[in-house]
Order: structure tokens, then sequence, then C-alpha cells
């Protein structure tokens, strides 16, 4: 898998095995439990409530028996080159240099929603209602990530709070580096098969970096340029077509 | 009971029968403030937008009214600048339309802006993009320059208002308003920079979205070509909505306020930039459609799926571009009167198509290739913002046309009789 982001540090990704996934959806519950996501009154109002990592199912458009379905779940990809940052008016958006991953400043984000319309995952989502924490709810919430209020935008974070956590117990034992399974996000825990991986991508003693070289691995979107940081695996070469557009006769000859 | 407060020399109709006219104006401003008050209290789950399409009808307003508001920066340019300097019949011309230019340039601005704090989901947090400013953000540099341009606005205005017959009794009042007058050159130049950034950026917001092929646009260093184009097409339909706002007045008062040859000459300028910036937008569409869509694996069709169908660039382009720009850079077409408000009308419809276009239709074209082409209808509350908007537009612009010297050739056009004589616009009786 070809990769123009050049960038020599840490630079924190995943891999997403989707011959794996099954589409249970641990990683999502994982995923809202973690990071305080809230509850909708109303849930089926897909377009609307909130998920940092949404699971898209996808068919290779065949009828039956020839059928094929599959789990692609979609955390942000936290982009090298991220469409979100550059346009927030209000630098609430920002890409650590040091570990690549793109952060939501809540208290400052203004909701002008912006950031949203740039993104061509649709990984960013807003606080279209007041976040209802029903009675007994908020003891259950994260004391290590804040709660967001109506109106401000909020996303994917990789699990920032767990990379705090693992360098503070990192310096606290003198140490500077981390090791691979120190920092891992909610989802990449909870997932039963395994399927994702996460570790940094220039450190080639990490499982992600020698994933990302195989023939199978593939990401969303590469034409535009946003360089995600997520990639996917899949042995299907339908699956794999259908990461990006594509024009008649375009893919015809390739592997 | 305000004829103390009705410039010299024309005539209005009663209080009462303007009070009557303006409670539809107020009642749809009524509908403007519960439909706020509802958004400021609940949020803007009140709208019908949601994740996909994070803008919706009031972004289409905005970017409309910005659009359409040109007409007062560019009319200050050609009266102040250019007819000052190089054409001297531009000055001549419109100076009879620069105050009313002026005020519906402040309705639109001001306008947007109201809708733009109702817009974003912290509106108390608004001025956080001036605290922590992203240099780099399109939107960024719409805010600056639109805020400052409305304190512009504010400045043309202000001695409009104080040119009240009733102000202008106090000398202070009076000297200030002079004082502003004999300036009011520079403010149009600042105004004219200020609007070329602002008009272009709102282009630029768009065209540098390249995680969106529908809108992404390469360009000139750092602009994309949506940067040129949105100012282009502002500054082709902007003279046309001051003209038709005029026309409407004419016909609403039954009085003629403004010479034909001033119409004319808006439409011509109008028509003649129309024309050009339809041969760049085709160009553009060109390059667009051959460049970063199939670099992007798509094709042209991809982008029009119903109800967002290809009618849209038919309508757009064709009919309400091209068409208008014939109608309006040909002499003949636009002495005719019906022709002249027709081509102004094609004119105006086909920039908010093309703002509907960069705003809705951006959003609605999926880009992941399982994802699906989603469609949007405003919500009631969303409408009730948009027709408060015009409601406010309207009310100001005749409160600004009952009390004040909106239209200098209104006295000498439409003389006013009275025993035998004739009022002037010094309040002097001229005998006949």
């Amino acid at each position: 898998m070809k990769s123009t982001d050049d960038s020599t540090g840490t630079r924190y990704g995943m891999v997403i095995d989707l011959d794996k996934c099954i589409g249970c959806g641990t990683c999502v519950v994982a995923c809202s439990a973690e990071n305080n996501v809230s509850v909708l009154y109303d849930e089926s109002d897909k377009t609307r409530n909130i998920n940092w990592l949404k699971i898209y199912r996808i068919t290779n458009g065949k009828e039956f028996p020839k059928t094929e379905v599959v789990y692609l779940p979609r955390p942000c990809m936290q982009c090298a080159n991220p469409p979100c940052v550059p346009v927030c008016p209000a630098t609430a958006t920002r890409s650590d240099p040091n570990t690549g991953i793109v952060s939501q400043i809540y208290t400052r984000c203004i909701g002008c929603r912006y950031c949203m319309a740039a993104c061509p995952y649709h990984a960013r989502d807003f606080n279209w209602y007041d976040p209802p924490f029903p009675a007994g709810m908020e003891r259950y919430l994260s004391p290590e990530v804040s709660p967001r209020m109506r109106g401000v935008v909020e996303k994917c974070t990789f699990c920032h709070h767990r990379l705090m956590r693992a360098k503070a117990k990192a310096y606290a034992e003198g140490r500077r580096e981390l090791k691979e399974d120190e920092y891992t996000p909610a989802c990449v825990e909870a997932c039963p098969t395994k399927a994702i991986a996460f570790g940094d991508l220039n450190d080639p003693k990490h499982e992600v970096a020698s994933l990302i070289k195989s023939r199978h691995a593939f990401r969303l979107l590469e034409r535009l340029g946003t360089e995600p940081k997520v990639y996917y695996l899949s042995t299907k070469e339908w699956v794999r077509r259908m990461a990006d557009n594509y024009l008649e006769g375009e893919l015809e000859g390739r592997p | 009971m305000d004829l103390a407060l009705i410039p010299n020399g024309v005539q209005r109709c009663s209080l009462k029968t303007f009070v009557l006219w303006s409670l539809l104006w107020l009642a749809l401003i009524a509908w403007g403030v519960v439909s706020a008050f509802l958004v400021f209290w609940k949020g803007l789950n009140q709208t019908n937008m949601n994740h996909y399409f994070a803008f919706g009808l009031w972004i289409v307003f905005d970017l409309s009214l910005i659009a359409l508001g040109a007409g007062a920066f560019f009319t200050g340019f050609l009266t102040h600048i250019v007819g000052a300097v190089f054409i001297y019949s531009f000055r001549e011309n419109l100076r009879a339309i620069i105050n009313a230019a002026v005020v519906i340039g402040f309705i639109c601005y001001s306008a947007a802006i109201a809708m733009l704090g109702v817009d974003i989901g912290q509106p108390l947090r608004a001025w956080f993009i001036f605290w922590h400013a992203n240099v780099h953000s399109m939107l960024t540099e719409v805010t600056f320059c639109i805020s400052a341009y409305l304190g512009v606005l504010t400045i043309e205005y202000l001695p409009l208002i104080l040119s009240n017959r009733k102000l202008k009794q106090l000398p202070e009042f009076d000297i200030f308003g002079d004082t502003l007058h004999h300036v009011v050159a520079l403010f149009a130049a600042v105004g004219t920079f200020l609007s070329f950034f602002h008009q272009g950026s709102l282009g630029g917001m768009f065209g540098v979205l390249f995680g969106r092929p529908f809108a992404f646009r390469e360009g000139f260093f750092i602009w994309p070509w949506t940067f040129f184009l949105f100012i282009h097409s502002s500054i082709a339909a902007g003279p046309c909505f001051t003209l038709l706002c005029i026309w409407v007045t004419q016909k609403a008062t039954g009085k003629q306020l403004v010479r034909k040859a001033t119409f004319t000459l808006l439409a011509k300028i109008s028509g003649w930039l129309l024309a050009t910036y339809m041969i760049v937008k085709i160009a553009d569409t060109i390059a667009w459609a051959y460049g970063v869509v199939p670099r992007a694996g798509l094709s042209f069709m991809d982008f029009y799926q119903a109800p967002y169908g290809v009618w849209l660039i038919i309508a757009e382009i064709g009919i309400f571009g091209v068409i208008p720009a014939i109608i309006l850079i040909t002499p003949k077409f636009r002495e005719r009167d019906n022709l002249l408000v027709i081509g102004a009308l094609m004119n105006v419809i086909g920039l908010v198509i093309n703002r509907f276009v960069f705003s809705i239709q951006t959003l609605a074209v999926p880009v992941m290739p399982f994802d699906q082409f989603m469609t949007y209808f405003p919500s009631w509350q969303e409408w009730g913002i948009g027709f408060g908007v015009i409601g406010y537009g309207i009310l100001i612009f005749a409160l600004s046309y009952r009390y004040l010297p909106l239209f200098p050739q209104e006295p000498a056009l439409n003389p006013v009789e009275v025993l035998g004589g004739v009022v002037t616009d010094s309040g002097a009786i001229k005998r006949s």
C-alpha cells in the first residue's frame, strides 16, 4: 500500500481487517461508552444520532446466491492531510504533529459545521440536541472525556485520553517510549474477532506497519489526497474497489 | 401625523395606509422571530438539517443575500471611483440610485449576519472567530470582511438617515452627516476592497473543499477559481437586484423614481458582466468536468441525481445565465421595459441557483461509493427565518423610502402641486 505521507515521527493508525469483521457493533458500543457519546431519545434517526464509529453494510450488488455482504467500520480517518482542519474558522480542530491525531476542542467549537461539509467520510457529528443523560446515567460517564454540549461538533479521537494515560504511566516509570500494547483505543480492545489492529504506522516493530504493506490493504477515497491513517484489509477485490470511485474500465487489467 | 418627517417636495401615502401595508411584513418578521426563538431555545434540531446537510436554507439565503447586496459596493465603486475618475456619465446616472443601493446593501448584509447568528450551534461563541482566528480558513476571511463591510455600510447609510427632514434640523446631526458625505468616496473604496475579498472567499469556501469533488476547484495561488467566479457573478447580479428593488418600488408607489437612462445603464453594465461571467463559468464547468471529476474517479452524471438533476445546470447556465445575458447586452431588448425587468430577474434567479447548487448539491452528492444520495427540505422554522428576513428587508426599505430622500430625482420627476405652484426639494413653493 503506497502512501505519500512521508512524516517520520509517531503516526498512529489503524488497520481494520474486513474479512474478520462480523458487523456485531461491539466496537461502536465500546466507543460510545468510553467517550461519553450521548444517546438520543430517538436513536432511529441515523442522520442525527451520534456515533464516532459507524458501521456500513456494503454488498457486491449481486443476486442471491452470489450476494456477498461486508461490514465496514468507519472511525475518523485521522487524515494526514485533513480537509476539516484548515477550514475551521475558530481553530477548534487541530492535527497533532507529534501523533497525527486530529482532535476537536469542544469548548471552542462555534458549531458552524464547515468541517462537516469538508469531510467526505461523514466522520464528524453535530449535537443537534441537548445531550440527554437520564438520572443516574451521569455515574456511568468517564471522567477522562469531557461530555459535549448542544451545538458543537464532535468526532473520534483515537481515544486520545488513553494515550495521555499511557504517557503519564510511562513518564512515572521513567520511560519516554510507549510499548505497542500500552495505548489502544476502546474499539480495538473490544473487537471480539480481533479485526482491528492499532499502533504507530512509522514504527516497523508495530504490527500495523507491516499490515499496511499487504497487497490487500487499502484506504477510503485515496484519490482525494486526504491521506487517511485508517487502513482496511480485504481479500475480496470488489470490496477494495468499493473503497474509492473509479471510472468505467479504469481498473481493468489490474490485480 | 408623521408629515414633519416626510422629505420636502415628495408625496407619501397616509400613515394609516402605511401601517396597514406594513402589517404583512411585520407578520413575516414575527414568524422569523418565533422561529429564531425556538432555535435559540431548543437548538438546531428545529431545522431539517442533519449530519449530511450541515448547511441548509439559511446558507443559501446568506450566500444569495451577500451576492445580491453587491449592488451596494459595486454601484459605490462605479459612482465614486470610476465615475469620478474615468467615466463621468456613470457618476451622473448612478447618483440617482446610490442611496437605494446602500440601503439594499445594508439590509442584505445585516440580514445575512443575523441569519448566521441563528445558524451556528453556539451563537454566544461567534466572537471566537475573531479571538481564535484561523487565518487559513476562508470562513474566517468571510467573517472579518462582512463584519467590517457592515460597518462601512452603516457609515454610508448614516448620512442618509441624518438627512431626514426632522433630524437635519439639529445642527450637530447636519454637520456630522455633511462631514460623512464628504468622505463617502473613501468608504466606497474601503467597501470595494472588503467586498472583493468576502465575495471571493465565500466562493473560496466551497472551492477549497478537496474532499468534495462537486465543489472543489483548482485555481490561482491559494485561491480556487470559485473565488473569482463568486466575485464576478455577484457584481453581475448585484446591480440587477438593485434595479429590481427600485422597479418594484416604482410599481408599488405608482411613481417614476429614477430616469430610464439609469436603468438601462445598470442593465448594460450587468449584462456585459453576466456575459463575460457566462464565458468563464462555462469554461470552469468544462475544466471541472474534464479535470477534477475524472481525477476523483467520477463521471459528470454522478453529480446530477433526482431531485438535483442535470436540469439544475441547464437552468443555471442556460436559461438563467445565457438568456438574460443576451437580453441585457442587446440595446433593443433592454430598452423595452418588460424585457429589461425579465432579464434582470432571470439574472438574479441564476445567481440564487448557483449559490443553492454550491451549498446544497455539494452536500447531497455522496463521495464514498457505498454512501447514498441525500435530499433536504427546510422545516417551517427555517422558512420562517428566511421569510422574516424578507419582511425585514421590505420594511426597512419602505421606511427609508417614506422618511428619507432615497431617490434624489423623485421631486423633479414627480412635482407635488399645491396652490398653483410646486414644492421643491428644499421645501419652498415655486409658483407656476
